[in-house]
């Protein structure tokens, strides 16, 4: 019988060690508990998924699907609560005893909470798992959190959020940020970077105490008296090894779990890996000695001779727009000597730290393509004795060899260190590009270099380049998807100038590399032909996403939401009543006000989807649309008809725009607000389309956002009535859908082609206006109609199965 | 042995589309491609269950809407860097009808 390997924790040490275990062939029996109510996945990776650039499912290392394949038993959500060590037996805390023949911690670390009075307040979290993470995303733009610590986690939580929209303060007890990684220039750098993020950064502040409400965080208290107000206090301080289970098990531990070079334990069958050990005094908090520790471990469980030998560490933070490395210790010191370049302009700041002719540290900011140089030059303790006048410059101005950006590359050996997180060795992407990897996808699947953080694809990409020659071309412009190599605006120009009008046309004429595209083109290619050939394409509801296609938004147990349109956001009790009774009637689980003032109904059977709407088409309601890269709403406030500050009805003109664009696609969804007076209660400066009425007149202003980027709307131009004010709002969503990049919102497409070129188009030259409109209007000849009725009469049997066979099945 | 059962008519099932079929254990979702084959496979993607006859059919591959994880449609193996597999049925046009494998009823039951 195999013997059995029960590990406590699923991290990503232990993930690390269960795959080199399986990749060897052992076919030892594993049992894996995890008191996370799940498996593996990539923990350093919860920044970019708080930050929105990443979803938790891209970051999850190990599904289900894959502890079955690799014969893992899993027990997630499930402590163990003891170990006897001399029966060889843990207990799980629902009583089960399962006896091991080898045992492996990977217990990891739990945040440390600074025991501020208030510190056990609701809203007071650390920033260590998923939870954590998803209390973040509920954070919004109307709220304000302040995030304790200016280190990396701190740092990259605060920013998480920044770009969020939420109002965030960091609270750092030093004088600069990062002390332990930066000095105190490249620290300003950073909080410079930070602050013109829109993030409040305190250096050198005290925390006294946590104030609450109802015991809930309301704010922190600094020492000199500040309040700061806050929903949610993210304490991002630091971590202790979790070491309770090894000490009540009588395990060697002082700070964290004591091993030896093989990983082991003080008992010669256990063993500890990753943020919970402690070797030769130190503990581990970065992920590539921790992937080394599961190296070993899992060598010597095989029988193989493996030792662990702490490596020098290099730090990157991840945060969009801050570019930042440092290795190796750069303290002052006697006999230590700096060479500064400095370059305020481009935001550049390079430190190197000298000791005898050798570099001992190095910090960089604003520019970090070299740094993988550096590190290999301390790694290697270079003597820098023959290029000390040029060393800063980097590798490129070495040996006069020519500027080529790919030289640095070339020169690298090929023990340099190409993916931190991994260990891979500029050597190993050799060695695989040679058996046959020549591209980023099949390096990541063979290697795991830039699998991880993703910060050294770049550096991956050239060292292909560099190996393949010619053969590989770093991607310049990104194309549309593997089916074409041309660009998003590639195929919009040949659409128009060869009067593509059929999507075979745009495949055949643009060299698709598919037979018919595939999720990420159709349904752009789709959109560009309707937007350009309203009259002669036809719509193909196969090239659309489900939503748009169904007319519905799917959710994630496959049901569906329902909108009814509410023009202007105004409704009657009789469309009240007819919701009422199609919410009962169809056993509509959720029923919720939405942010663009109208009703959602949530969790529809798709099967019911047709007699749902037919219900609400009979009380006068038409789809809203809510599922469309399309117009969705027209936020009102009350405007002239009851407010005493209203300039101008500003409901109705909600209603008209709403009616008139009702049905509109666009590249991205079209969301518009009207504010009667400047007070601006319908929040029509963060729309695409905003319109502010003012005793004067209307101003429209267009390119407002506030999702993952929030941005102030921009005065495209002021009108003296109503209806120019319409003509207005037609010319520049038509200009919008002729020239924007499929899924650009309105803001990311002005930030291409700048407000004057719209303005030219459509304040400057009447007659561009009046002609954008009529475009407009032929479209909108077409389009301007309610799905929900077509479909519930001519394609509601398309919403059935095609085919009932359970019965048979029953026989 | 094999038994087909009539199932419906081809044109039931938009090109580049899919439909499903209710059996006694969840729903089988019956694709057709832009060449006409058809493919039947579990309606629920490994990953999360996302319903996969509401995808995007491209070539011999659907995309799964929750998620897009595209899997193809003769193997049931999911594509790319993502691991998975989806149960696939035999399943085929005759005279512009649909047929299905009866004794594929009984496999999702074994299965």
């Amino acid at each position: 019988m195999s013997e059995h390997l029960i590990i406590i924790g699923a991290g990503m040490a232990t993930g690390r060690a269960i795959e080199h275990l399986r990749d060897a062939g052992s076919n030892m029996a594993i049992t894996l508990f995890n008191a996370e109510p799940r498996g593996n996945y990539n923990r350093i990776m919860l920044s970019p998924v708080l930050a929105g650039d990443k979803t938790y499912e891209e970051i999850v290392t190990h599904d289900d699907a894959w502890y079955v394949e690799h014969d893992v038993a899993t027990r997630f959500g499930e402590k163990v609560v003891a170990i006897d060590r001399a029966a060889k037996t843990v207990t799980a805390a629902n009583g089960d005893v399962l006896s091991y023949d080898k045992l492996m911690f990977g217990t990891g670390s739990n945040p440390f909470m600074i025991p501020l009075p208030g510190h056990d307040l609701e809203g007071v979290i650390a920033y260590r798992d998923l939870e954590d993470t998803e209390q973040m995303m509920s954070m919004g733009s109307d709220n304000k959190v302040v995030v304790i610590g200016g280190g990396l986690l701190g740092l990259e939580a605060a920013a998480g959020m920044a770009a969020r929209g939420v109002d965030v303060t960091v609270v750092h007890i030093m004088g600069h940020l990062m002390e332990r990684q930066l000095d105190e220039a490249a620290g300003y750098l950073l909080r410079k970077a930070l602050v013109d993020k829109g993030i409040t950064v305190k250096c050198s502040a005290n925390s006294k105490e946590i104030l609450g409400e109802n015991g809930k965080v309301r704010a922190l208290l600094l020492d000199d008296g500040t309040e700061l107000p806050c929903d949610l206090l993210v304490m991002a301080v630091g971590i202790r090894p979790n070491v309770q289970l090894a000490k009540d098990a009588g395990l060697a531990v002082s700070k964290g779990i004591h091993v030896d070079d093989q990983m082991l334990t003080s008992d010669p069958d256990v063993f500890a890996v990753g943020e919970c050990v402690e070797h030769n005094g130190a503990l581990f908090g970065l992920v590539a000695p921790l992937y080394d520790q599961a190296k070993v471990a899992a060598q010597t469980l095989l029988g193989g001779e493996a030792a662990f030998v702490p490596k020098e560490l290099s730090t990157k933070l991840k945060v969009t727009g801050c570019d930042l490395f440092s290795a190796g210790d750069f303290a002052d010191g006697d006999g230590r000597e700096d060479i500064v370049f400095r370059d305020p302009a481009r935001g550049v700041y390079r430190r190197l730290i000298i000791e005898n002719s050798v570099i001992i540290g190095t910090v960089m900011y604003g520019d970090t393509a070299d740094s993988n140089w550096f590190f290999g030059l301390i790694k290697d303790k270079t003597d820098i004795a023959e290029m000390r006048d040029t060393v800063i410059f980097g590798p490129a101005y070495q040996g006069g060899a020519a500027q080529d950006p790919l030289s640095a590359v070339a020169a690298l050996p090929r023990d340099a260190e190409i993916c931190g997180c991994n260990g891979i060795s500029k050597g190993t992407i050799e060695d695989a590009i040679a058996a046959g990897a020549t591209d980023l996808g099949a390096i990541k699947g063979t290697t795991k270099a830039s699998a991880s953080c993703g910060t050294c694809t770049g550096l991956v990409e050239q060292v292909l380049a560099v190996t393949l020659g010619d053969e590989f071309v770093i991607p310049a412009a990104q194309s549309i998807c593997g089916c074409t190599d041309m660009t998003h605006e590639d195929v919009r120009r040949m659409i128009k100038s060869q009067k593509l009008t059929s999507q075979a046309a745009v495949w055949q004429e643009c060299g698709w590399q598919t037979v018919d595209g595939c999720h990420v083109c159709r349904p752009a290619v789709n959109f560009y032909l309707l937007a350009d050939w309203p009259l002669e394409y036809q719509d193909d509801p196969q090239s659309r996403f489900i939503n748009e296609r169904k007319h519905a938004n799917i959710q994630k147990d496959g049901t569906f939401s329902v909108v009814p349109r509410m023009w202007g956001g105004v409704t009657t009790p009789q469309e009240l009543r007819a919701i009422a009774d199609a919410a009962e009637k169809y056993m509509v689980p959720t029923v919720k006000v939405t942010g663009g003032q109208r009703i959602d109904l949530l969790g529809v059977k798709g099967e019911d989807l047709p007699a749902i709407w037919k219900d609400l088409n009979d009380a006068g309601m038409v789809s809203g649309y809510a599922y469309s890269k399309g117009l969705r709403t027209v936020k009102t406030c009350v405007g002239t008809d009851h407010c005493r500050f209203g300039t101008q009805d500003s409901t109705g003109l909600g209603i008209k725009l709403e009616k008139t664009l009702h049905g509109a696609w666009t590249p991205h969804k079209l969301k518009l607000a009207v504010s009667g007076c400047p007070r601006n209660c319908a929040e029509a400066t963060c729309k695409d389309i905003g319109v502010v009425c003012v005793d004067s007149g209307y101003q429209v202003s267009i390119g407002g956002a506030a999702g993952m980027d929030v941005k102030e709307t921009e005065l495209l131009v002021q009108v003296p009535t109503e209806d120019e004010a319409i003509l207005v709002v037609k010319a520049v969503t038509q200009l919008y859908r002729e020239h924007a990049k499929y899924l650009d919102r309105i803001y990311k497409w002005l930030a291409k082609v700048g407000m004057d070129w719209v303005k030219e188009r459509i304040v400057d030259d009447l007659n561009e206006r009046a002609a954008l409109v009529e475009r407009f209007e032929i479209s909108q000849s077409i389009y301007r109609h309610d799905p929900w009725a077509k479909h519930a009469a001519e394609k509601a049997e398309s919403y059935q199965p095609l085919a009932n066979l359970a019965l048979e099945a029953a026989e | 042995m094999s038994a087909w059962v009539d199932i419906a008519a081809l044109d039931d099932i938009p090109l580049r589309g899919a439909r499903v079929v209710k059996t006694a254990e969840g729903c089988v979702a019956v694709f057709r491609t832009s060449a006409d084959q058809v493919f039947a496979l579990d309606n629920r993607c490994p990953h999360k269950g996302g319903p996969l006859a509401e995808g995007i059919v491209h070539g011999n591959s659907v995309t799964c809407p929750l998620h897009n994880w595209v899997f193809s449609l003769e193997t049931g193996q999911a594509q790319g860097a993502d691991e998975g597999q989806v149960p696939t049925y035999p399943a085929k046009v005759e005279d512009g009808r649909i047929l299905l494998d009866r004794a594929f009823l009984r496999g999702r039951a074994a299965a």
